[in-house]
């Protein structure tokens, strides 16, 4: 028989995740902070209208690009937080969650041989994807001396002839890492003069703490024609079930996407789409005590780490806080899975999101005070017995 | 800064004041005197404990009684209300806009010990026109906690 596979998807190798989840489900009493989700239930208000959607039948397939009206909405929603307005017609796509999104938008830019630049440590989908849309994936190796963002001169360092998208993934999973006005302004020069396309991943723009609130890379001058700007509904309202996400960006590359989505996955689920139009009109309520709880916690975690002395740079994103570890002498998978035998700890090794998060741990602060606090005490008492206290 | 102590106080006012101040990004100091002001100014007027009775083995039943009265001269509602919630068994007292004018919360041992209260006490009361009660028969949300409901953490151990 001849090997029924293609040569393409065998290569590419599995996510770093999936071996430690294995690890972990063996391990029965284990407590986790290695989820990348909201504690969060779905507000109640926003499932009601799922439900109803289900009780009065709307069991249909909607529009290819998704329901007109969440459409409508998610126009709304991005002028009134980001000041960026999409053509709810031309220019904006509902998805199956922002995974899909990514998946479409490489399929539809990329050309054989073309280079996509991946700022990392970064969630695990951008290479593969990119990758399997023909394209050739370049890593941007982030550091933490930087607050793990992207820097002009790294991106510089990565553009070749033949470089045609930079990933954006912020404000970013696993580093909490956010990439603020000032910081973008220069990214945005580079972009335009290299005439690159831009893949900006905001799934949790509305997760930034501090005084500044999160800015768009579409926002940026020059940037909405040369942006896809992916965004959802999994982190900030806490929807990761319902698989809703939407792509936004120039209506010549949104009709191509529009193309692919239609022939391998025809339309967003319905009950979805119909909560998600809820989500967007009356949620801002939700995601503010959302936002300010996982502010508490974050405190609470690098507090902990402090007195620990468990290195860690301030994230000001997301739901993650990335400590070093170098000083054990240890490789992050070593730590992660040393941790997890001695004291039942699940975190996830840097190592999962890109080469650059060896020497790194994910820990995930969606989890309620309770848990934290049981966890943080664990590890504190592995990192004495590490430092021999 | 007071909002945001009441908010996580008002869920958990078990929360050491060490671990209050790391959640709120304050020294311990403040965060103490910020407690202790709002105390004195009865803003925060008491730390009780959200007991689901129904799970002891303590008889209790819990009445709402809706009361019209008349406010007599030199005698507002206000003095009418003081007349009712210094009654012990009584948990709390209400003025309401509507239909009628106090809503009363209370609690006893036993059906008859509410009626005789309303009846022995509550009726007779000069500015009491009527009652209404009313018995609680299963509490599912008390002070914004499901009591009916164990919370489980539904999610996989690790995701990416």
């Amino acid at each position: 028989m001849r090997n029924p596979l293609s040569e393409k998807i065998v290569t590419i190798p599995p996510s770093g995740i999936r071996k430690f989840f294995d690890l972990v489900s063996e391990m029965k009493d284990a407590i986790s902070l290695g989820v990348g989700e909201p504690d969060f239930d779905t507000p109640w208000h926003i499932r009601e209208e799922g439900i109803y959607s289900l009780e009065k039948g709307k069991t249909f397939y909607t529009a290819n690009a998704g329901l007109r009206d969440l459409r409508v909405e998610i126009h709304n929603y991005l002028e009134r937080r980001c000041n960026l307005s999409y053509n709810p017609d031309k220019e904006i796509l509902v998805t199956v969650g922002g995974s899909e999104a990514i998946d479409i938008a490489m399929r539809a830019m990329l050309d054989p041989g073309d280079e996509v630049l991946v700022p990392q440590p970064s969630f695990v989908s951008y290479m593969p994807c990119a990758v399997l849309a023909g394209g050739v994936a370049v890593p941007i190796e982030l550091e933490e001396k930087d607050e793990f963002r992207l820097t002009p001169e790294k991106l510089l360092e990565k553009i070749t002839p033949k470089t045609k998208i930079l990933v954006m993934p912020f404000p970013n999973n696993p580093t909490g890492a956010v990439m603020r006005r000032e910081h973008m302004v220069e990214i945005a020069k580079l972009v335009e003069k290299y005439d690159l396309f831009v893949l900006s991943d905001e799934i949790y723009g509305e997760l930034t703490y501090g005084d500044e609130e999160h800015v768009s890379f579409a926002s940026m001058p020059g940037m909405k024609e040369r942006t896809v700007l992916i965004n959802g509904f999994s982190k900030a309202f806490a929807m990761t079930g319902w698989r809703l996400g939407y792509a936004c960006g120039p209506e010549v590359i949104l009709k191509q996407m529009l193309k692919i989505h239609q022939f391998a996955i025809m339309c967003a689920p319905t009950t979805s789409q119909y909560a998600a139009i809820d989500a967007m009109k009356n949620s801002d309520d939700d995601v503010r005590h959302m936002r300010e709880s996982y502010d508490q916690r974050r405190r609470y975690l690098l507090h902990a780490f402090e007195e620990m002395r468990l290195e860690c740079f301030e994230p000001l994103g997301a739901f993650y806080a990335f400590p070093s570890v170098k000083r054990f002498g240890m490789t992050s998978d070593e730590f992660a899975s040393r941790l997890l035998q001695e004291e039942k700890v699940a975190v996830v090794p840097g190592t999962a999101f890109g080469d650059s998060g060896e020497g790194y741990l994910r820990v995930s602060y969606a989890y309620s005070l309770k848990s934290l606090k049981e966890a943080l005490g664990r590890i504190q008492r592995f990192v004495n017995r590490l430092d021999g206290a | 800064m007071r909002e945001k102590i009441l908010a996580v106080i008002e869920k958990n006012s078990r929360i050491d004041i060490r671990d209050l101040a790391i959640l709120l990004g304050e020294s311990e100091v403040a965060v103490a005197n910020e407690i202790a002001e709002m105390e004195k100014e009865h803003i925060i007027c008491g730390y009780h404990t959200l007991i689901n009775w129904e799970n002891t083995s303590e008889e209790k039943v819990v009445a709402l009684i809706e009361v019209k009265v008349t406010p007599q001269r030199g005698m507002g509602f206000d003095k009418i209300a003081e007349r009712i919630y210094q009654y012990s068994e009584v948990n709390a007292v209400y003025l309401m806009s509507g239909a009628y004018d106090f809503t009363v919360i209370l609690e006893g041992k036993t059906m008859r010990q509410v009626a005789q209260f309303v009846s022995d006490k509550l009726s007779p009361l000069d500015s009491v026109l009527s009652t209404a009660t009313h018995f609680v028969l299963k509490k599912y949300k008390d002070h914004g906690t499901i009591l009916c409901d164990e919370f489980q953490d539904e999610r996989m151990l690790i995701t990416p």
